[in-house]
């Protein structure tokens, strides 16, 4: 079993120290986006479409800019021109042009002394609409007669005989499809449907931009990715990237809704226009809500065979998937990827089409994708599972990808933790736990391939032997206590002397955000190196002081040594002592690392659920929750939990209650989380962990990405389990009362 | 926006009755400041009537009922270990509404006057045949809780004239009432559904009762049919039958993004049944 190919005896990695930034959150120090202040600041608010597709015909600010204290207001027409691709995509999202998109669409901002009168000034702004013809289901989408919304923007890919809206095609598959389905014992087929759920983080989108009439640029804002924001904000103002430094804040959550830009450049625009005073701009909720990115919405397609031993003999689908009316973020070949990933099938067909619709710009979500794949896959693999008396957990390992198997969607797998995940999961209490009457219990696994991307990180030697370590991915889930922990156990010294800082833009080279579960094994990898190569300085610096090779000296406990009886007798010389003479010999000591890392290891995790339907009211109660991953290495077991618990909170939101309700009017419906309801603390029992750690060879310290495979399986684990306890299945989310209640009904009509 | 801070509710009045633009009565501000700063309402006239003389007090009235004041929050109802004793199903109603930091603020009367047929602590007071005081103009008058609210959003209250207290008549003996509502959550939502039954039970039987359903309709409504199910029974199985019907048969809800008017017609029966359960059970004593 892994443990045992586990290196052990490490100092740090794998314990719980104290978070660094615990001490600023609960005092309220920690310097959040809306926190940020300047002088001479300007408060930016923006106008909104309230039409889910309408022309725009004129507006009108001047009322607005007679009001004392307004000092800009801004328009698409203050936008540079001859954008193309993602570039015009974000410029358009940012700011609509002709047209307006969806409801909350920006259309205007206005920059004010005061926050209020920005407020009152956008609601003189007089805007003149034609309301189009509308639509926001993916189905409704691609029907005949829907309303074309970018005619002519589909890609090639697209098969003749389709409607416009649909703008890209994906297949691919193995196997003799025919063979695998004429050799199953039984073969079933449905359709399921998951809706547009938001990420939900708690801190809204809040930023304070500069630029002057020079084009130089200052931003401090929010964000999952600095340099991101860079690039995107100055190719959507048309400046040199370079020009704009973009500092992060604090960041109360992302979960990928906060990769991109949506209201970021227009504070830098607004503070252009008005002389180059800052301006900040914060979202409300329901501008979070109607105008960042929501996951897709779909209707998938799923038919798999399956022999009575539970050889899954052959698996097909197609997903229908809309990511608002902007092309490129449905995540089609993410959720075919992950579909069939925890199987190895002889035979496997995918195909997906990506849809517009009158929406707000999809953004990533955790595991972009692979919840709603796993909604539809896992859920008929438990229908067949249940129709011929089969435990899903033996089925599963008798079907699981392993290490050398081939993926379902290409290359093949190297050390992989799922069959140690799904035993695991076998072997805990929970799958024991006795069920009473309207209780059942559900069974799901899930998969995210994880993601290296651009990296770079530094770190320098202080006059006391004390570490900072600078760093491009933002702190959204404790990397800074995992890179400190690394950074700390190679470097042989306490975790407390090491500092992680998470820098601006001009401060290292270009890094990818912190997205793809990445942070702690691609900053975690570039920090271990960049420690390594300051440990090789170190011991030069160690070499030349005893007058001896660099290769007789060897770094332990924090320290230089001889590396043997013949290398001669020197007492050790510690970091702290070769930080304080650094100056007389040799300048400063630091070490850096940059790369795109290879060696990304998946996480594959199990999950068992069991619930208690109310049969009066359709209500549905978790009794207990169980997770079970592959961590790889967990550096801080604590923020690896976490990791598998919020997951699994935001898979089960996702599951029963929260859904993007449109009216007829095309008006999001409950632009609050008062309507959009996620999980209160008390509708949860605590989630139990089970952290397994096949470390992944690809690592220093054998990590994999934590932290979105968690919410791939609640979805199908929910409805599995609601289905044991009502004898009712549920194939479209969510699984509120209501549709509950009626399933129920239908069951006992049918 | 004028503020004023009137010492008595005929000096509330007199400003109310001569304001001309928009005018809004603050006491908890749960409602209110919450509309205020979401800019649905910008008032010409705010009113705070948390100055007046006892607003913040709760008294035994002469004939053993309870006398409320306006600016009594739902936290202070909840520790008034006498008035839960009385009326469980009442304060369980406002106790509902909202989360812990709410519940410092919020007050019965804003909770009746913002209008919602989803109100959490209405059905429990017109199950149990509360009244408010009514004072305008031309001076006070005692009105029947389930008169006041008039449609979403909407009461009964002419300019000029503002809800002075709260007025729950005495429990007297056998006595029990309950209030239940159904939110696909446990907390932090608006009721899909509500139902409050309050009755008396005399000899093992029902002797009275009075039924009030949330949600289901424009306002609050108080449902004679369902209390008639109940009364002069044991409240057996073809009682409780007959309630739910009762319940079922009186409900007009509409679907919305909160639920479905049939999931909302088959729920408020299931939660009167319940409610009566629970509020049979306290009568005689078996429950708290």
């Amino acid at each position: 079993m892994a443990k045992d190919e586990l290196k052990t005896g490490y100092r740090l990695i794998g314990t719980r120290p104290d978070r660094p930034d615990g001490l600023d959150k609960v005092t309220g120090r920690a310097r959040y986006g809306a926190d940020i202040t300047a002088p001479g600041m300007l408060h930016a608010a923006v106008v909104r479409s309230p039409h889910a597709h309408a022309r725009i015909i004129k507006i009108d600010a001047s009322k607005a800019l007679a009001l004392p204290g307004v000092k800009a207001v801004i328009t698409r027409a203050d936008f540079p021109t001859g954008l193309t691709g993602e570039d015009w995509n974000l410029q358009e999202n940012t700011m609509a042009g002709d047209v307006a998109l969806y409801d909350g669409h920006a259309v205007a901002a206005v920059a004010a002394t005061t926050k209020l009168l920005a407020q009152d000034a956008a609601l003189l702004i007089e805007v003149e609409y034609e309301i189009l013809p509308h639509v926001t289901d993916v189905d409704a989408a691609m029907a005949p007669g829907a309303p074309a919304i970018r005619p002519g923007s589909a890609d090639p890919s697209v098969p003749e005989g389709m409607h416009p809206n649909v703008i890209r095609y994906i297949d691919f598959g193995h196997g003799d499809l025919a063979a695998g389905f004429a050799a199953a014992d039984l073969v079933r087929e449905a359709t399921y449907k998951t809706e547009a759920t938001h990420q939900g983080y708690i801190e809204p989108h809040a930023c304070l931009g500069q630029m002057g009439a020079d084009g130089r640029g200052e931003m401090w804002v929010c964000t999952q990715g600095q340099w991101y924001i860079r690039r995107m904000s100055a190719a959507v103002l048309g400046i040199e990237a370079a020009n704009l430094r973009v500092t992060p804040s604090e960041i109360g959550g992302g979960f990928g809704g906060k990769t991109t830009i949506f209201m970021e450049p227009l504070s830098l625009a607004l503070s252009k226009k008005a002389g180059g005073r800052p301006v900040k701009l914060v979202m409300s909720r329901s501008e979070v809500f109607r105008a960042t990115g929501p996951t897709a919405s779909t209707s998938m397609d799923v038919k798999i065979g399956m022999k009575k031993d539970g050889t899954i003999t052959a698996g097909q689908v197609y997903f229908r998937m809309q990511g608002g009316a902007f092309p490129g973020m449905s995540p089609i070949s993410e959720a075919l990827q992950c579909a069939f990933a925890c199987y190895d099938v002889p035979a496997l067909k995918h195909e997906a089409v990506e849809v517009l619709a009158n929406r707000p710009k999809a953004a990533a979500y955790r595991a972009p994708g692979s919840p709603m794949a796993a909604f539809a896959v896992e859920s008929m693999v438990d229908e067949l599972c249940r129709e011929l008396g089969l435990d899903p957990i033996a089925t599963r390992l008798k079907n699981a990808a392993r290490n050398g198997s081939k993926s379902s969607f290409g290359p093949s797998y190297n050390q992989i933790g799922l069959v140690e995940s799904l035993e695991a999961a076998r072997a805990h209490p929970n799958y024991a736990a006795p069920l009473g009457p309207n209780q059942g219990r559900g069974v799901a696994s899930g998969f995210w391939m994880n993601h290296g991307g651009e990296t770079s990180v530094s770190l320098a030697i202080g006059e006391d032997g004390t570490v900072g370590v600078m760093v491009g991915t933002p702190d959204v889930g404790g990397s800074r206590a995992s890179l400190a922990l690394m950074t700390a156990e190679t470097l042989g010294i306490p975790y407390e002397n090491v500092r992680v800082n998470i820098v601006e833009t001009g401060a290292l080279g270009v890094n990818e955000p912190t997205h793809g579960s990445r942070a702690t094994f691609a900053s975690g990898k570039a920090a271990v190196e960049a420690a390594r190569q300051a440990i090789g300085e170190m011991c030069r610096r160690a070499a030349a002081e005893w007058g001896i090779d660099a290769d007789a000296v060897e770094w332990k406990d924090g320290a230089a040594h001889p590396a043997g009886p013949n290398a001669g007798k020197f007492p050790p010389l510690t970091i702290a002592e070769i930080g304080a003479s650094m100056g007389s010999t040799g300048g400063p000591i630091s070490g850096h690392h940059e790369s795109v890392p290879g060696g990304v290891g998946a996480s594959f995790g199990a999950h068992v659920v069991d619930v208690e339907v109310d049969p009066e009211t359709g209500r549905t109660t978790v009794l207990r929750y169980l997770v079970v991953q592959d961590a790889g290495r967990a550096i801080h077991p604590a923020y690896v939990e976490g990791q598998y618990q919020g997951g699994a909170v935001q898979g089960i939101g996702w599951a029963l209650n929260e859904e993007y309700v449109y009216g007829t009017d095309g008006r999001l419906q409950n632009s609050i989380f008062l309507d959009y309801r996620v999980p209160v603390a008390s509708d949860l029992p605590m989630i139990d962990t089970v952290i397994v750690e096949v470390p992944n060879p690809g690592h220093p310290y054998g990590v994999r990405g934590v932290g979105e495979t968690g919410i791939t399986p609640p979805l199908p684990a929910m409805a599995s389990a609601i289905a044991a306890a009502t004898g009712a299945r549920l194939r479209s989310l969510p699984m509120s009362p209501p549709k509950v209640l009626a399933a129920i009904r239908a069951k006992g009509r049918g | 926006m004028r503020y004023h801070t009137p010492k008595s509710f005929d000096e509330a009045a007199a400003i109310a009755a001569k304001a001309d633009g928009k005018t809004r009565f603050l006491a908890g501000g749960t409602d209110v400041l919450v509309q205020l700063r979401a800019g649905m309402v910008t008032p010409d006239d705010l009113i705070d009537i948390k100055h007046i003389a006892g607003v913040s007090d709760i008294a035994r009235t002469a004939d053993g009922g309870w006398r409320i004041g306006v600016a009594v929050s739902g936290a202070e109802l909840g520790r008034h270990a006498a008035l839960c004793a009385d009326w469980p199903g009442v304060i369980e109603g406002m106790n509902l509404v909202g989360s812990t930091q709410v519940q410092g603020r919020a007050t019965l009367v804003g909770n009746l006057c913002n209008g919602s047929p989803a109100a959490d602590s209405v059905p429990g007071l017109i199950a149990a045949g509360a009244t408010v005081t009514v004072t305008g103009p031309k001076g006070s008058r005692e009105v029947a809780v389930e008169a006041i609210p008039t449609g979403p959003g909407k009461t009964v209250l002419a300019a000029g004239e503002v809800i002075s207290a709260v007025t729950l008549p005495a429990r007297g003996t056998g006595g029990g009432d309950a209030y239940l509502r159904f939110i696909p959550r446990t907390e932090m939502d608006i009721a899909v559904v509500g139902a409050a039954v309050n009755l008396r039970v005399v000899g093992g039987r029902i002797t009275e009762a009075r039924v009030a359903l949330g949600a289901v309709a424009p306002t609050v409504i108080l449902v004679p049919e369902a209390a008639a199910a109940i009364i002069g029974t044991d409240l057996n199985d073809a009682a409780l039958a007959a309630l739910t019907a009762a319940a079922e048969a009186a409900a007009k809800p509409i679907s919305d993004k909160r639920g479905t008017a049939a999931f909302r017609k088959e729920v408020v029966g299931v939660l009167a049944r319940r409610a009566a359960l629970i509020a049979f059970a306290r009568a005689k004593g078996e429950a708290k």
